[in-house]
């Protein structure tokens, strides 16, 4: 796909994504579209440590919990406006991605997804026992007026996920054909012969997770406020990093349209089955498909579209 | 002729372990340089530390006359030493051209149509040209090697280090490939090579450097290598 191509078609959904905010319908359409969104950011964040670099992130729920307790800090203390709550997110989890960028300097494969596993811990220790964020009970909110002429907050917060997603994925997209994603790329498939090609391997991989880490912030920062309510046991929950990692698994890896389709599918059924069937039930599904995409498709659906392509021509 | 590079007593250590006590060499511009030693003798650490996979404990590196012991890897190569590892280190996801474009873009900075262009002439320079397609996963031991090579040249060298490049090749695929070293050296790329194959290595060389236990035991052309009583005695074990 070209660029113009690329950004015509965002410019599209992002217009009728926005058109859809202003229009008459049912308010749940929103609540629930917001959470597809907030995956389409989450699926396309975690592909560009993950997919492109290879570097299995299991620590996304730190990320997402960080963006969120940014964002409700933001809040709490200056009564900052969600694009300014979630600027700080995007700082706050960018560095936490800085931090963990530098381990990669030591640990690889395996042990650099374990050390991810770890910061959750770490932060949701801290976060436990900080009163001034409400410790183990979490804090009641109340949301302010909604800005920019929305009729609710619930419409606002899906037209403002909407061009998160959409920026999301233009960077994704953006880093895939530059020269990051070549050499990310390259130390995915060997680390020492992309240095040896003159690859500045360390540098690719702290700005990769640092990126990625911003982007994961930005699509928690908006909880404290989707949700009126805040704690720690949900903004730290493991179901964000199955999630952020089975979406570009099904969708198809190291592209940046496999997390936007995965996202859009996985999303989608999610929030399906937990109005039509069960809560519990929509966890069940991401483990499913999951399991049937590995063994079907290891190559996602990117994968499998294009290997049709081919025996078909 | 000047000295390219110069490697002074270089020691390195993993634990207790000694993998090279006091090595020094030196590299003339244009030289072919054959390294050999038994295994474990500290070869491929030698060009670990020469190449910045590793650093070195003790001693000084110059290239060029620039001091580069604690540079990193990739700076190391845009100073123009490149390398192919004993066990090829393909990009296995790219295509073989795809392949040679990162050192084009983080090497030369260089990228598209000329890139591509330069990327052509050197697979076409290692008769792999028909393989310039087809990801390297697919292809074949001897493809794996002279893709390697033909990456390690993509970096534009002054300096190409070749790592057991012939190993586990058959006759007429190390005559190949040894006629693309010598082709390269034509050029102006001084060579260092590593091998166990001694007809290549000896034929090869112009001098050549015997490591035994991290230390260097004997420097000198073929002939005299091959004579020499320490060599026959690491070779051999008497």
């Amino acid at each position: 796909m070209s660029s113009t191509k690329f950004w015509a078609g965002s410019a599209i959904v992002l217009a009728a994504l926005v058109g859809l905010a202003f229009s008459g319908i049912n308010e749940y359409v929103f609540f629930a579209g917001f959470v597809v969104l907030q995956f389409v950011v989450l699926a396309s964040a975690w592909n560009i440590l993950g997919g492109y670099a290879g570097y299995v992130n299991f620590g996304v729920p730190a990320f997402v919990a960080l963006g969120a307790y940014s964002a409700l800090v933001c809040f709490k203390a200056l009564g900052a406006p969600l694009l300014v709550q979630i600027a700080a997110g995007a700082v706050m989890s960018g560095l936490l991605g800085l931090l963990v960028g530098l381990l990669t300097l030591r640990l690889r494969g395996i042990f650099f997804s374990i050390a991810t596993v770890a910061v959750i811990f770490i932060l949701e220790t801290f976060v436990l026992n900080w009163r001034y964020v409400g410790g183990a009970s979490g804090m009641q909110l109340t949301r302010p007026e909604p800005g920019f002429g929305f009729e609710s907050y619930t419409r606002m917060l899906f037209a403002v996920m909407a061009a998160m997603a959409v920026m999301s994925v233009a960077i994704s997209r953006y880093l895939q054909y530059s020269h990051i994603g070549q050499g990310l790329r390259a130390l995915r498939d060997s680390e020492e012969a992309a240095e040896c090609s003159g690859v500045p391997t360390l540098r690719l991989k702290v700005i990769a997770c640092t990126v990625s880490g911003a982007l994961l912030g930005v699509g928690g920062a908006p909880m404290p406020m989707y949700l009126s309510f805040i704690e720690p046991t949900s903004s730290f929950n493991l179901s964000y990093a199955v999630s952020a990692l089975a979406m570009p698994i099904i969708g198809g890896i190291g592209h940046w349209a496999g997390p936007v389709i995965g996202a859009l599918l996985l999303g989608t059924l999610q929030q399906v089955v937990t109005v039509t069937i069960s809560n519990e039930l929509n966890v069940l599904v991401v483990g499913v498909l999951l399991v049937v995409f590995v063994v079907i498709a290891p190559d996602g659906i990117l994968g499998w579209v294009k290997s049709w392509k081919r025996s078909s021509k | 002729m000047e000295t390219l590079l110069e490697v002074n007593a270089i020691s390195k250590s993993f634990g207790g372990f000694t993998a090279l006590s006091e090595v020094s060499l030196a590299v003339t511009a244009g030289e072919r340089l054959g390294l050999i030693g038994p295994n474990g003798s500290g070869k491929t650490t030698l060009i670990n530390c020469i190449s910045g996979a590793l650093f070195n404990d003790a001693g000084s590196i110059r290239f060029n006359g620039k001091e580069i012991s604690r540079k990193k890897a990739h700076e190391r190569t845009r100073l123009g030493i490149a390398r192919s590892f004993q066990i090829p280190r393909p990009f296995h996801s790219m295509t073989v051209l795809e392949n040679l474009m990162v050192p084009f873009a983080y090497v030369g900075g260089i990228s598209g149509a000329r890139a591509q262009a330069e990327a052509r002439e050197i697979l076409s320079q290692m008769r792999l040209i028909d393989k310039a397609d087809t990801k390297a996963s697919q292809l074949s031991q001897v493809e794996l090697r002279k893709m390697e090579l033909a990456r390690a040249m993509a970096a534009r060298p002054k300096l190409l280090i070749s790592d057991e490049a012939m190993a586990g090749l058959a006759g007429t695929e190390v005559d190949e490939v040894l006629k693309i070293l010598f082709d390269l050296n034509k050029m102006g790329i001084t060579i260092i090579m590593i091998e166990h194959i001694m007809q290549a290595v000896m034929s090869f060389s112009q001098r050549v450097l015997c490591l035994d236990t991290g230390s260097v035991i004997c420097v000198g052309t073929p002939d005299e290598v091959v004579k020499n009583p320490q060599v026959q005695r690491a070779y051999l074990g008497h």
